[in-house]
């Protein structure tokens, strides 16, 4: 084949990807786009393969092992822990692309390669190294490996500011000399670094470091195409870098935080030093909310993450479904940080059988919320706080929140008056027209379906 | 002639802002099988690798290319393997016709 001819029908299998993502816009035509993208990969495959000089047997031991791999944990993998599954392929692809550059060093033989190819194999190794490792670390967090919180040391920003400093030293002696020994000095640095630079990040941040990995996989890919030259690879790249970078600025606008905040400021260390404002709490109980549900003619559930950590999703389901029997309209405001990783809500309830319609977006649930007769919060928090909105003392203050406070009724399943993960005090909970219900999610979303039937 | 370093370069930037533009089109819902199916995009480094596993016989760089094809696979079975069945449970509502909000 023609090296013309190859790169032509490398472009051809790098537009699929477009078309794929392209199809994303709506959940009628995502999941044909994905396959559309995966038949651009294994066109991509194809070209690699016809008339080269490889290793069949490494490649058939490779793929096996991959694929057993790859469809073992596809398939297994419970929603819930989605966000640990997308941390761990994060950082296998940006190992595969470092381990190919480092392949490319040494059958180059270090000197033979130009300039231009030397450093792009050094970028490619370091990027990758560092989504590796941090992808990892990533992984162990959100798997409860090692604990949430983040670890933190004194003088922790100077040593990883020396750190990188030094990493990018190597790199230029690498760079200018073309020797082994700050090639893999260098590429180990990285792989150090990479921890380093993610255990002072904590659990509730995980969905911005993970949009975050996700760019730098495919940063690495690109480098990784620059030095083989191949156009799909930094096509690709190119594109997932893309999705990566805006989704950890939404991610970030979402926390009202600016990226370097979440990177560098070890959030949600202080503990739970919050000043309770007080106040009266209006207790209810299951009965009682049940006939308030029976006969609203609105509903509007605010999920948060407590609610799948109880499981309570299709508990959630049939709460609305018994409530949809009687012409209750249910809809299920989401905010973006409510899940692990961005989506991620959306994700689980689409799973406990929710229809996509339903489920609404901040923008969308805020204007639904005043012609709202009963507003449901299960298991989330900071994202309904008003002080957000109301307080410019507060810490989360210009966060954008679900405004429950605008529904005629606002019932907060919660196991107690204990503060979020942001460790804040939450008005919400003292407010006229509020009334708490304590007990866990899944047993309080059981409860009402049971209450329902008898109202 | 152009360098291919510059024409990779022109590619890169184009490519990045379509991606923009086609990215900023998803909807928040499909947030996470955008990153899990972009994650598989970005396997397509297995191209690398499989070149990689050719031009000599160095044992460390056959090692490292295995590797490099046993990651990538992983990452592209698994992660557009994982988006399919992400997506297959996104459907409407399956009983009468009930008007959603907003």
């Amino acid at each position: 084949m023609s090296p013309n001819v190859r790169a032509l029908l490398y472009l051809v299998a790098a537009v699929p990807f477009i078309i794929g993502l392209r199809r994303l816009s709506s959940p009628r035509t995502a999941r044909s786009g994905n396959t559309i993208a995966a038949g651009g990969m294994l066109l991509a495959v194809v070209v690699t393969l016809v008339e080269r000089d490889v290793s069949w047997s490494v490649i058939a031991a490779g793929i096996a092992v991959g694929s057993a791999i790859g469809v073992v944990a596809a398939v297994r993998v419970k929603m819930t822990a989605m966000p640990q599954l997308v941390a761990l392929f994060n950082g296998f692809g940006g190992i595969a692309s470092a381990l190919v550059a480092g392949a490319e060093f040494i059958r180059a033989d270090g000197q033979a390669a130009g300039t231009e190819t030397m450093l792009t194999i050094i970028l490619s190794v370091a990027i990758g190294a560092v989504t590796f490792t941090g992808s990892l670390v990533a992984y162990a967090k959100l798997q409860g490996i090692v604990r949430g919180a983040p670890i933190t040391y004194p003088g922790q920003r100077l040593v990883n500011l020396l750190l990188t400093g030094g990493l990018i030293g190597i790199g230029a002696w690498a760079q200018a000399t073309h020797e082994i020994v700050p090639f893999w000095g260098g590429a180990g640095l990285a792989l150090f670094l990479g921890i380093l630079l993610v255990i002072p990040i904590g659990g509730a941040d995980m969905p911005v470091v993970i949009a975050l990995l996700n760019s730098m996989s495919g940063l690495a890919a690109a480098c990784t195409g620059f030095v083989i030259n191949n156009s799909a690879l930094i096509i690709g790249g190119a594109l997932v870098g893309a999705s990566g970078v805006f989704l950890t600025t939404l991610m970030c606008r979402a926390m009202n935080r600016p990226l370097s905040n979440v990177l560098f400021g070890a959030f949600g260390t202080e503990g739970a030093a919050a000043v309770t404002t007080g106040g009266i709490v209006r207790r209810t109980t299951a009965d009682d909310v049940a006939i308030a549900l029976a006969y609203a003619s609105q509903v509007v559930v605010v999920p948060g993450y407590g609610l799948a950590v109880a499981q309570a999703q299709h508990a959630l389901r049939d709460l609305a479904a018994g409530l949809e029997r009687r012409g209750v309209k249910v809809a299920y405001g989401i905010h973006p940080v409510a899940g692990r990783m961005p989506g991620h809500m959306n994700v689980l309830l689409a799973e406990a059988d929710v229809p996509y319609e339903q489920l609404l977006d901040l923008d969308a649930t805020n204007s639904l919320l005043p012609r709202t007769d009963v507003v449901l919060v299960v298991g989330a928090n900071d994202v309904v706080n008003p002080s957000a909105r109301d307080d410019p003392s507060s810490p989360i203050y210009g966060m954008p929140i679900a405004e429950v406070d605008r529904a005629a009724t606002v019932v907060v399943i919660k196991r107690s008056l204990s503060p979020g993960f942001a460790g804040i005090d939450n008005p919400l909970f003292y407010r006229d027209g509020t009334l708490m219900l304590f007990a866990d999610a899944k047993a309080a979303l059981t409860e009402l379906d049971a209450a329902l039937a008898s109202v | 002639m152009l360098d291919p370093v510059v024409v990779g370069i022109i590619t890169f930037v184009l490519a990045a802002f379509v991606g923009f533009e086609v990215i900023s089109k998803v909807p928040p819902t499909l947030h996470t099988p955008l990153m899990s199916g972009s994650n598989a995009i970005s396997g397509i480094t297995i191209v690398g690798a499989l070149i990689a596993t050719g031009g000599g016989s160095d044992t460390l760089a056959t090692v490292l290319a295995f590797v490099a094809v046993a990651t990538a696979t992983i990452n592209v079975v698994g992660g557009f393997l994982v988006t399919d069945r992400m997506l297959a449970m996104f459907h409407r509502p399956r009983r009468a016709k009930e008007k959603p909000e907003a």
